[in-house]
């Protein structure tokens, strides 16, 4: 065998090539014969009981195909966790844009005008649109309390330190909801065939979720459901559960209609009525010492689920987890929770929740330096986690990791003390201020606690007497490399050259469930299932005598031709096994909450013009311990995406609400950055390992989500003296608490956005 | 009384799409955009917004850079059109691809054919760009993966390999 440098290189993405010159195939670039277009009818109300639905004049409406409640052969439910979101409202609706019918017709303009004509009448019933209206309950609209979920994290005796404390630093923090804008808008096709059942094709994230939801909307065993992932044009989790309901509603006109069904969502209805990032209110009491060691304290963290529980509990996991930020707390308390309102349920976006939380901590951080009277540097220094020591949830640091050493580094590489020093000398006249801001922090890899036992991953891969070896997972490629490295993984483990290797398109009817493409989990856990498996075919051919231990890939083709004519097919699996040392306890909250985490240190670097009241990101230094970096072109283009999709969580994208509705559902009036927005994103990595990861890699995607929003505020207060609390940043906001007549130093909670 | 036919009526459009003369029936108003992906075949002119922020569905109409979403097809009658299919022959073409590859330059790959028919005018305007011209001459075009920079380092990739060649 020869030596391999496979992982590690920066190989050709595999379905490169077809981006590049167009002929990926997209879900909307799919015909099928006779396919009819599919449309869906929302409420234009909060919360109502749906009294009469008129279909208005001038339309022929026995061409169209309607669909409602009624047709569902099995639950009125997206099939998730708690099944309480149905699939078409039947009698009541709980959120604006909430679908009540589908419409299907073979021309895509007849569609949208019989849609229009369609009205409803509804009997108003009280809503609430916010976080304080949910907890203070003026309306009970979900469960008996408003509550979807809360959690309880507990460590030492908290109640027990405020006296001894030198300092208490109280906090309030607030973050918006985000649109994930993806540009390939949410769509499916949809094909019924009463013998063989439901077929989709789609834009989605989960093909097995997808799977789960319509056996149980049309009361189907699982071979009679196939879900095929189409290119999928960018998701951040915007396409984790949202898909499964588009999928429903095509299938459900393609079994009424008997033809193939296509829906598409156009994107003031995809920005409307899909999901966007949980907004948030984490509230900070902190015991410090003297020298400014935290002690303990207590977070309370809320965030905003929408209508429907969906996906809220376990994002709210992860935002419980993450709250403590990467340091060492000897006590803490930790109380949270989801809470409904009347808006479209929130859901998965990169970072699931720990954006929020972290924000909240690192913003706190800054506070506690100022008030102990030491920098931002100094106050993480003397807190950071060490090996050894045990997080929130008591799980015990014991993979290799220093912060310290990170800090020192990210410093360097941002030029932090010089600038520091010539920003606060050059500050003083002129319209223009400058500041550099810090946030340190972690995201925690995989599904939390015991979620990956839950999940029970499978992962296959086979061969063909040409000896081309194939990985068969459901995990989708949607712009992050899932394609490139899982390939790189199985070459590798197998001594092939890469262009040997492929993926086979995610297809449930085809490929294993290796479990949801979600929580920065591909690389790190399916990876080392997929090296496992490859290496089963390796083992097969070399126990079968067919292949020696050291072979060239002529050798390795010979044997898998030898191996096909005499068994048929070679196909290996490999079963996810938790590691035996990985202890959690779901009553308590307590333990191993992640096999292993990332961990990272940003700087970033800011000018508010006060002519403008504009916030310009100058420079952005990203430095993360991501264990092994399996391709570095792949890897630093996840880094760089999610700084420029969390700048523009701290200081573009605001969602606007009205009455539960988002009002600026267009790319027009909902800016997310654009070419010339972005400072130069330095990308560095450093590479400590991993032991439960493939070759010794952790999660990626979601980090880099997690740091830049505290990172960008806390260089907008050493700009300007003032403290900004809220996420979004917009130039009103600031104009508010930075024009003269303010007279404001210090305006915590007043430039809060309303939701 | 106008000559024209009712809006609401199929018009026959004639224009060149990708060398090809093509004639088409279509309401006058439909956008190009539509009539290259449903009429033509042309799917890797991508919809994302359908209101000119994106550039998704960016092609060339008469050397041009145009959202093919914002264009009646009625006015694109008798033009040139060039789509991302178009530009396999563009000395430019396999550059800008290859580089795109290389440095990262397509994640998802949804704004992939606008952003490099971006970088292509732009390339074509300015052969040798310096930062700033490669930011502004994209400035039309969205990516939510990349946050850009692999792409600008893509064009500048190219740039510097054509002056070379």
């Amino acid at each position: 065998m020869t030596v391999h440098h496979i992982v590690g290189a920066a190989v050709p993405r595999k379905e490169g090539w077809d981006k590049v010159t167009g002929a990926a195939r997209y879900v909307d670039d799919m015909i099928l014969p006779g396919m009819l277009h599919g449309a869906t009818v929302r409420s234009t109300v909060a919360r109502g009981k749906i009294k009469k639905i008129k279909f208005g004049a001038g339309i022929s409406w026995n061409e169209y195909v309607v669909v409602s409640a009624k047709d569902i052969p099995g639950k009125n439910c997206i099939a998730l966790i708690l099944d309480d979101q149905p699939c078409l409202a039947a009698e009541t609706v709980n959120h604006a844009e909430e679908p009540i019918l589908l419409l299907a017709h073979t021309d895509r303009h007849k569609l949208r005008k019989a849609v229009e004509v369609i009205s409803i009448e509804y009997e108003a019933l009280p809503s609430v649109h916010t976080l304080d209206e949910s907890e203070q309950r003026s309306a009970i609209i979900w469960g008996t309390d408003n509550t979807f979920k809360s959690f309880l994290v507990e460590k030492g005796d908290v109640d027990a330190l405020w006296k001894e404390a030198a300092h208490i630093v109280e906090g309030e923090y607030f973050t918006g909801a985000q649109e994930q804008l993806y540009i390939e808008n949410n769509g499916m096709i949809a094909a019924f065939d009463p013998e063989n059942g439901v077929t989709v094709w789609g834009s989605l994230q989960c093909p097995y979720y997808v799977h789960k939801a319509l056996m149980a909307l049309f009361a189907l065993p699982e071979e009679k459901v196939r879900v095929v992932q189409m290119e999928t044009g960018g998701a951040f989790g915007g396409k984790e559960e949202y898909p499964s309901m588009i999928a429903g509603h095509a299938a459900l006109l393609a079994m009424k209609s008997g033809r193939p069904v296509k829906m598409i969502y156009d994107r003031m209805e995809d920005m409307a009525a899909t999901t966007k990032r949980h907004p948030s209110r984490t509230r900070h009491r902190t015991a410090v010492s003297k020298d400014g060691k935290i002690l303990g304290g207590e977070i309370e963290f809320v965030i905003d689920g929408g209508a429907y529980a969906t996906l809220s509990s376990v994002v709210l996991s992860r935002g419980t987890i993450h709250a403590g930020g990467p340091y060492y707390w000897p006590s803490v308390r930790i109380r949270t929770k989801a809470v409904a309102t009347n808006t479209p349920p929130h859901g998965a976006f990169r970072g699931f929740g720990a954006p929020q939380s972290l924000f909240a901590m690192e913003r706190q951080m800054d506070r506690i330096a100022q008030v102990v009277g030491i920098s931002p540097v100094e106050i993480r220094r003397r807190n950071f986690l060490k090996p050894g020591q045990s997080t929130t949830t008591q799980q015990v640091i014991r993979e290799k990791m220093d912060l310290d050493r990170l800090l020192s580094r990210a410093l360097e590489l941002s030029d932090y003390a010089v600038k520091k020093k010539r920003f606060a000398v050059e500050n003083k006249p002129g319209p223009r201020k400058k500041g550099i801001g810090i946030a340190s922090f972690l995201h925690g890899a995989g599904f939390t606690g015991s979620g990956e036992r839950y999940l029970n991953s499978l992962v296959g891969v086979d061969i063909n007497a040409e000896g081309n070896v194939r990985v068969l997972v459901s995990s989708a490629e949607f712009g992050q490399g899932t394609n490139t490295v899982l390939c790189q993984i199985a070459a590798e483990a197998l001594g092939l050259p890469y262009e040997n290797v492929s993926i086979a398109q995610p297809d449930t009817t085809v490929v294993p469930n290796s479990g949801p493409t979600v929580a920065s989990r591909t690389a790190m856990i399916v990876g080392k299932l997929v090296q496992s498996a490859a290496k089963g075919i390796q083992e097969t051919l070399t126990r079968t005598k067919l292949l020696r231990d050291e072979y060239t890939s002529e050798e390795f083709r010979a044997a898998c031709k030898e191996y096909i004519a005499a068994h048929g097919a070679l196909k290996s699996y490999a079963r996810y096994e938790a590691p035996p040392d990985v202890f959690w306890d779901d009553e308590k909250y307590r333990g191993e909450a992640y096999a292993a985490f990332a961990w990272a240190v940003y700087v970033a670097e800011v000018t508010v013009d006060l002519t403008t009241y504009s916030v310009t990101v100058d420079d952005f230094v990203a430095l993360q311990e991501v264990g092994k970096v399996l391709h570095p072109v792949l890897a630093e283009g996840q880094v760089m995406g999610g700084v420029a999709q969390a700048i523009g969580f701290a200081l573009y994208e605001k969602v606007v609400w009205q009455n539960g509705r988002m009002s600026n559902n267009q790319m027009t009036n909902y800016i997310m950055p654009a070419s010339m927005d972005l400072p130069p994103i330095r990308v560095f990595f450093e590479e400590l390992g991993n032991v439960h990861g493939a070759h010794g890699a952790k999660g990626i995607g979601e980090l880099p989500m997690d740091g830049p929003a505290p990172a960008i505020i806390n260089a907008v207060e050493d700009a300007t003296g003032v403290r900004f609390s809220s996420i979004p940043l917009l130039p009103e906001d600031l104009f508010e608490a930075l024009r003269p007549e303010s007279g404001e130093q210090f305006v915590s909670a007043s430039v809060r956005g309303t939701a | 009384m106008s000559l024209l036919p009712a809006a609401s009526a199929k018009w026959e459009v004639s224009f060149t799409v990708n060398g090809h003369a093509k004639k088409v029936l279509a309401h006058p108003m439909e956008r190009l955009l539509d009539v290259l992906r449903n009429d033509l075949g042309l799917t890797g002119t991508k919809e994302g917004c359908g209101e000119g922020e994106c550039g998704s569905c960016s092609v060339l109409l008469e050397g041009m850079l145009v959202n093919s979403c914002l264009v009646p097809v009625a006015q694109a009658d008798g033009t040139s059109i060039v789509t991302i299919e178009g530009m396999a022959a563009h000395a430019l073409m396999k550059l800008l691809q290859e580089s795109f590859l290389e440095c990262g330059g397509a994640q998802c790959g949804i704004c992939t054919p606008g952003m490099i028919l971006a970088a292509v005018h732009l390339l074509e305007k300015k052969p040798q760009p310096a930062l700033t011209d490669i930011r502004e001459g994209l400035a039309g075009n969205l990516c939510r993966c990349t946050g850009y920079m692999q792409i600008f380092e893509a064009v500048a990739k190219a740039a510097r390999q054509r002056v070379a060649q």
